[in-house]
């Protein structure tokens, strides 16, 4: 267990002070690039709880993708961060005030948990999941997807179709006069549609 | 779970959903492949399926029947909720052609995403599990984010798609957080089981303050204050028929699903959410009559209108009985019949170079187009709850219910902000009929609107002359609550 | 004391012996694929290649990375000093992370975990990050526009990828790399997923940044993409990091398709040779391929290599996945 707990509180340690460095560090890809090691030392918590899918998950789709994007994009953007900071002041008391009333409702609601107010909490969780020695967490995850949440699963199908639409609709233009490549009609295309030959008889020219 | 045994679940439930599912994905194709000529193609189908989607509603039996290992719930209530929505849509979709064709905004993509949206806010209105909840309310608003930005190459429309995403996903986020705060301390997101878990045990901090946030991340999406802050910006850029949608089926969605999430799991904390709800209902009330004061723009009046009726809408919510929620069905009925109206005006409100939004520009309408006057005329009475209009009867229902549930308080104080919020519906009248005409409004309204425009004011004129068959569903359709 | 070094001091030790062997093992074998690659380059060019250090200039290698080694490292002006160091450290660690759970015969796998091939993918997933941040850090034009046409198409890759994996899967029924093995005892799945085996091969391409897709490095347009600032050690660390991630693509292909450690027939003269020589094997004739291909094939321009991966691939793998599920459910061969 000594191996299990030394390891816990380095991936917290790191994903806390990655975390912090994400709002701290003064150039923005830095700050990505604190945010996927915010990621990974995440998916590592998840590998110690026993849900290696979920983490290999979290790596493939935030580190692998979404978190390029974000770096992609940033670094083709040219923030200027000291102007951007200049109204940063401004806002820290009322970040500040709702940052501690988050703090204080989590203290609340731990507290409230840790005294055993919550008993019927869990009640209802032991329902139908298999227990995790006998099936791996893909299979578990895989059997409650497609059956009970089968319609939730679909619904998030519909989410994302929408987004895909969205991005389009309100991206796609077919500017006009720009020449594409037709690779059909280079495929199909002869040579008697492209060279014409022409017995030139010398000293005549065309 | 023994051997991963799948039973299919009960599909005849979610058939609408189903039916408006698949006929967008089938309408996308048809697009995509027919390019923009399509898009009364398009437009047609959308509405032609949701008037399918529409007819299996009704032919679902009224008992209360779950499915998707009750995750989905329909009765009698998501019924009479979503034959509002799909009219809202419906309809919407039809005056939106005209204004599509002038605008250059006919592309196909319109009608798919409004279905979308539509499919959204029936999943919402039929969310029996905080997630569910979540994915209705998410496909809807995602779609309503583009089609508020639909006229990219307007500033305005841009903007308040931006506006509209950025709000949006923070209320998201608050309501995401405060269902998982529920889940946490009562380890489970489904209703039913939410609900017996707090008639049984003492209920904690925790889920209380997920209520709040659950709540607040509700309040957002049918604008409520102290959530309203996006709702005038977001009105007001939009393209007009987009502004018309926004103010009908999507808060009548909202409201459905504000009224299911606090009467389903959460009965046994009423006297935890009725403060909550007093509260939004009184500040949207006031704000809403006050700020609509110096408006100048009228969708953006239409805006603070809005915050105001829902504002008044909650006061039947507030009251928790089942008049109380009879009430609010009520009004939002008659609220979306009386947007339809308004909305067709603002949307014949236009001259050679385009859209005019300025309320001035209906200046001596009563002389230049008579009829659109004396319907916007008794549309605007209506809003402001003038007797014997459907508006008087909304606001008629939902103070007594709340009377009779002994907030008195908040029946006066509606009743104040009432006549506060008059004003400002009798200024676009004395506008119309005492100022001097503008440059005139160019007269043809296109068929679909003048129908529109006609249905809804006589529907609000007529109303008290036999209001029984809206009073008795909606009736039935609360009492599916309790 | 006793209890905690058998308890975790041995198996620790155990497990970095094993490490250890593989990333020497690796390393050494590089050392030779690199000057593979290079005569059989020459071959196809009627060259001879390398053929000085040593006999059959066998030695190359080794010469090239005494003088990388010994070079001083310049670091540019302007650059962002501690990403640009990362950059070809990254590229480096995580080429070798990946080695970690392949089986190379039967049980010899340093860490035979549940998700085998999810870590594989991820990892490789991953690599995209050296050349980014390697090529935003040098503070220079080309190896920007070489970092950022690199993450585009990594990304664009790995969706082929993820789905030619899950057609796999499908049909093994288990995430672990030495199952998806034993499941082509029968027969190898480059036969029945044919098609998946050619866009795998493919898209190992144009993921590992291999020509005809080294767009992100191509020397004829970005001088040498994001590798243009890099000199010395970091530079070393970019090249064995390319090519243990090519390397590692070699084996994953062997394993998804090739039956791993499985000898072709399982009778008398086959099964006598050790899983391990047919793994090896297998692999070598797909680094074959890989070099071929580098031989032969002109570099894809940018809007085709977009092209490709978007609309062919991408769709055509969509249909195989739910052309393999319902063959599978329809003949009733779905594994356990």
């Amino acid at each position: 267990m000594i191996v299990q707990a030394l390891a816990f509180y380095l991936f917290a340690a790191v994903t806390v002070a990655a975390a912090f460095m994400v709002i701290v560090a003064r150039n923005p890809v830095h700050s990505v690039l604190f945010l996927i090691l915010t990621f990974f030392n995440a998916a590592g918590l998840f590998v110690l709880i026993g849900a290696e899918f979920l983490a290999m998950i979290l790596v493939v789709v935030y580190v692998g993708a979404v978190a390029v994007l974000f770096l992609f994009v940033v670094m083709m953007l040219d923030i200027d961060f000291v102007e951007l900071r200049q109204g940063f002041l401004q806002y820290v008391p009322i970040g500040a005030v709702i940052g501690l009333i988050l703090v204080a409702e989590l203290i609340l609601v731990i507290g409230a948990n840790s005294a055993g107010d919550a008993s019927a909490a869990g009640s209802a969780l032991s329902s139908s999941f298999p227990p995790v020695s006998e099936v791996s967490n893909t299979d578990a995850l895989g059997r409650l997807i497609y059956t009970e949440y089968a319609y939730l699963f679909e619904a998030a199908g519909m989410v994302l179709l929408v987004a895909m639409i969205g991005a389009i609709v309100l991206t796609l233009r077919q500017r006009p006069g720009v020449r594409k490549q037709n690779i059909s009609a280079q495929v199909s295309r002869r040579r008697e549609d492209g060279v014409e030959l022409r017995d030139v008889k010398p000293g005549q020219g065309i | 779970m023994s051997s991963g045994e799948f039973i299919s679940p009960d599909l005849m439930p979610a058939m609408p959903e189903l039916i408006l599912a698949c006929g967008a994905m089938a309408l996308l194709m048809l697009g995509v492949f027919r390019g923009d000529q399509s898009t009364r193609l398009v437009t047609l189908l959308s509405v032609g399926l949701m008037i399918v989607a529409g007819g299996f509603v009704l032919a679902q039996g009224d008992a209360r029947v779950e499915t998707f290992s009750g995750s989905f719930v329909v009765d009698a209530f998501s019924h009479y909720a979503k034959i509002l929505i799909l009219l809202g849509s419906s309809v919407i979709l039809l005056m939106a052609r005209d204004y599509q064709r002038r605008e250059n905004m006919e592309r196909f993509e319109f009608p798919v995403l409004v279905l979308l949206a539509t499919l959204g806010m029936l999943m919402m209105v039929s969310a029996n599990d905080l997630i569910a909840l979540y994915m209705g309310l998410e496909l809807q608003s995602l779609a309503l984010y583009v089609i508020a930005a639909f006229k990219r190459d307007s500033e305005r429309s841009t903007e308040a798609g931006l506006k509209y995403f950025v709000l949006g996903a923070l209320a998201s986020g608050i309501l995401l957080y405060g269902a998982s705060l529920i889940y946490g301390f009562a380890g489970t997101t489904n209703f039913t089981a939410l609900a017996s878990l707090m008639g049984a045990a003492e209920t904690s901090i925790g889920l209380i303050f997920g209520l709040v946030f659950l709540a607040a991340g509700l309040a957002f999406k049918i604008s409520a204050v102290p959530f309203h802050m996006w709702t005038p910006d977001v009105y007001e850029g939009a393209p007009t028929p987009v502004t018309a949608l926004f103010a009908s089926a999507p808060k009548v969605a909202a409201m459905a699903l504000f009224i299911r999430v606090l009467m389903g799991p959460m009965p046994g904390l009423s006297g935890e959410w009725q403060q909550i709800i007093v509260f939004l209902s009184i500040a949207s009330m006031v704000l809403g009559a006050v700020a609509a004061i110096g408006q100048s723009n009228i969708k953006r009046l239409m805006a603070y209108s809005s915050i105001g009726h829902m504002g008044f809408a909650l006061v039947g919510l507030a009251a928790g009985t089942p008049e109380g929620i009879q009430g609010v069905l009520i009004y939002m009925a008659i609220y979306v019949a009386m947007n339809f109206g308004v909305f067709g005006c603002i949307l014949a409100m236009r001259d050679k170079q385009g859209m005019l939004e300025n309320i001035n520009d209906l200046a001596g309408l009563g002389r230049t187009n008579p009829m659109m006057a004396l319907a916007l005329a008794l549309l605007m009475f209506s809003l402001a709850g003038i007797p014997p209009l459907a508006g008087f009867f909304a606001k008629f229902y939902v103070f007594l219910a709340a009377i009779q549930a002994g907030l008195y308080a908040l029946a006066v104080i509606g009743v104040l902000a009432s006549v506060v919020g008059a004003f400002y519906y009798l200024r676009i009248i004395k506008i119309m009929y005492f100022d001097a005409p503008a440059d005139a409004i160019e007269a043809p309204m296109s068929g679909e609107l003048r129908l529109v425009v006609g249905a809804s004011a006589l529907f609000t004129l007529f109303f008290f002359l036999y209001p029984a068959p809206i009073l008795s569903v909606a009736e039935h359709a609360a009492t599916a609550l309790f | 004391m006793a209890e905690l070094w058998w308890d975790y001091g041995w198996p620790l030790t155990i497990m970095v012996g094993q490490s250890l062997l593989v990333i020497v093992g690796v390393l050494v074998a590089l050392a030779f694929l690199l000057l593979a690659d290079r005569k059989i380059w020459a071959a196809v060019q009627l060259r001879r290649g390398p053929n000085v250090v040593g006999p059959f200039g066998l030695w190359q290698s080794f010469a090239d990375f005494f003088k990388f080694a010994l070079k001083e490292v310049i670091i540019p002006d302007g650059a962002n000093k501690g990403v640009f160091l990362l950059a070809p450290l990254l590229t480096f660690v995580l080429a070798f992370m990946g080695w970690a759970v392949i089986p190379f015969a039967e049980g010899w796998v340093v860490a035979d975990i549940n998700v085998g091939i999810l870590y594989v993918f991820a990892v490789s997933s991953l690599g995209v990050y050296g050349v980014v941040m390697g090529g935003w850090a040098s503070n220079s034009k080309y190896p920007f526009l070489g970092g950022l046409r690199s993450a585009a198409q990594m990304v664009s890759y790995e969706v082929s990828i993820g789905f030619v994996i899950i057609t796999v899967l499908l049909c093994v029924g288990s995430l672990n790399l030495s199952d998806i093995v034993r499941a082509q005892e029968n027969i190898w799945f480059f036969i029945p997923l044919f098609p998946m085996f050619v866009i795998f091969f493919i898209s190992a391409l144009a993921e590992t940044n291999r020509p005809p897709f080294d767009l992100p490095e191509a020397e004829s347009e970005l001088v040498a993409g994001y590798q243009t600032e890099y000199s010395s050690t970091p530079f070393l660390l970019f090249m064995i990091g390319e090519y243990a991630n090519i390397v590692l693509m070699c084996a994953m292909i062997v394993i998804l398709f090739l039956g791993g450690w499985l000898p072709p027939f399982d009778i008398a003269p086959f099964n006598w040779i050790p899983g391990i020589f047919w793994f090896v094997g297998k692999m070598l004739l797909i680094f074959f391929m890989f070099a071929m291909v580098k031989a032969f094939v002109p570099r894809y321009r940018y809007d085709q290599l977009m092209r490709l991966g978007w609309k062919v691939f991408l769709p055509f793998s969509l249909v195989w996945v739910v052309v393999t599920a319902g063959a599978l459910v329809a003949f009733d061969w779905v594994p356990a």
